[in-house]
This record gives structure tokens, C-alpha cells and sequence, in this order.
């Protein structure tokens, strides 16, 4: 893995498929903390995913930069952009696929948000080093959201 | 050699999760490398968790397709070129 990055922090939000309906509300809800701690965010996902955040918060007022999941790779890969922290969403194999791969190819400290019907499944496949946060919510945020709240300070402080 | 979604490929597995294309590789092609997240191929960095292989068949690269939505495809791409080229450097 390179070496951990260095200047005011930020952080990345890394959306999955936005088929489960959690995914969008607590990643606003996550991207509102992160500003509050001085953190900038940057949120990438594909299309859909992208669009459903954007709707969610037509004026802004949570989200900053939102960019395609394939430039974001590219740039990673690249090494024309890092991060301090990651944060993917995952609730299934190919969100953690994307999510290793940022892990390989990033710096940035791994927090895996991992949700869905299938949670303990994805969640017993992580291979690589990483903070995970794993629930059992699809359609009510509150599980996912009271997790986040208690993990969060460390996460901020110490990753 | 160009972008993969303008080129002319075959799928073989759809819908896969990164072990089954990873265990797939291996159990049909035995010229296979094992390539870093984040490799690029076809103007595609590839996604998947490691070891993530990609193999060569004749005249054909085989390498996995991760989509959010759709899993990770298997798929084979006749490129003459891009196959020469792999098996002279060897990817890592």
C-alpha cells in the first residue's frame, strides 16, 4: 500500500449499486458528519447512484464533488489524486471488489460500510485490512445510522 | 487496441462473483497472470480483489468486468496485439 497521505483531510465516499434503499440517505447522512468534522468529501458511484445523491440534496448542502466511479478509479491508479479515508458502501461482491481494489491502489484508511440481506456473507469475504461496519438494514437506515454514530469519533480520530 | 465497450468481445460467465471468475481462469486457461487492482487494459482499469488474474487463449485475452449493478463479467476479447504484448512482459 503507499504511503499515507499528508494535508487537511478529506475523504471518500464510494457508492455501491443503489439498489438497497439505505444507501443514499446514509451516505448524505455520513458526507453532513464529515463536513462537520472539517473533512472534505468526495462521493463517486455510477450513474444511478450519483443521480439519486444529487436529487437527494439539490442545493448542496451535505454533498461537495461528485464524480463517475471510473475516473475516480482511473485516478487512483494514477496516482493523480488520494485520500485519507475511504468509505464504500458495500452489499454485494462487486461493491467489494471495488472496494479492494481501492484498498491496493490507495492510501487512504478503509472503512467498509456493509449492508443489505446478505451482510454477514459480504462481510466474511473482506480479505484485506479494514474497519468494517456491518448491519443488517435495507429499508430502515436507523440500524446502519446508530452504528455510524457510535464507530465514527474513533474512526475520525485514530484511522 | 480501443475502449472495451466499442470492441468485439464474447461474455462467458455473467452475473459472477470475483471467485468463481477467479477459479474459472484457472481451471480453463493455463496461461494466466496474476495483474494488480487497477491494471489497465482496453483503456479499463480492471477492478477485483487479489490475486485477480486475467489469462490468454491463442489469440484471445480473457480478463474479469466488474459493474456495480451487474456483478463481475468473464470476457473474452480477441485482440492478436494485446495478447502478443502480455506475453512478453508478463504483467504484475
Amino acid at each position: 500500500m503507499p504511503d499515507t497521505k499528508t494535508g487537511p483531510r478529506d475523504a471518500l465516499l464510494l457508492l455501491g449499486c443503489p439498489q438497497v434503499p439505505i444507501q443514499t440517505s446514509v451516505a448524505l447522512y455520513l458526507a453532513s458528519k464529515l463536513r462537520k468534522q472539517g473533512i472534505t468529501t468526495v462521493i463517486t458511484g455510477n450513474r444511478a447512484a450519483r443521480t439519486n445523491i444529487e436529487v437527494a440534496d439539490p442545493d448542496r448542502h451535505y454533498i461537495g464533488e461528485v464524480i463517475d466511479i471510473d475516473r475516480c478509479i482511473a485516478q487512483l491508479a494514477e496516482k493523480k489524486r488520494d485520500f485519507h479515508f475511504c468509505f464504500s458502501f458495500i452489499h454485494n461482491d462487486a461493491g467489494l471488489s471495488y472496494a479492494a481494489t481501492v484498498n491496493a491502489i490507495s492510501p487512504a484508511a478503509q472503512i467498509l460500510i456493509i449492508f443489505g440481506e446478505h451482510y454477514q456473507e459480504v462481510a466474511g469475504s473482506v480479505e484485506f485490512p479494514a474497519e468494517i461496519i456491518a448491519v443488517n438494514a435495507v429499508h430502515n437506515p436507523m440500524p446502519l445510522k446508530a452504528k455510524i454514530d457510535e464507530v465514527f469519533p474513533w474512526v475520525v480520530s485514530n484511522l | 487496441m480501443g475502449c472495451l465497450e466499442s470492441m468485439k468481445h464474447e461474455i462467458i460467465l455473467r452475473d459472477a462473483s470475483f471467485k468463481e471468475c477467479r477459479e474459472y481462469i484457472l481451471s480453463h486457461f493455463p496461461e494466466h497472470f496474476v495483474v494488480l487492482p487497477g491494471y489497465k487494459i482496453f483503456e479499463k482499469h480492471l477492478i477485483g480483489v487479489p490475486p485477480l488474474y486475467i489469462a490468454i487463449d491463442g489469440d484471445d485475452v480473457i480478463i474479469p468486468y466488474t459493474k456495480p449493478c451487474y456483478g463481475t463479467f468473464l470476457i473474452r476479447v480477441p485482440d492478436p496485439e494485446m495478447a502478443s504484448e502480455l506475453r512478453q512482459k508478463k504483467p504484475k
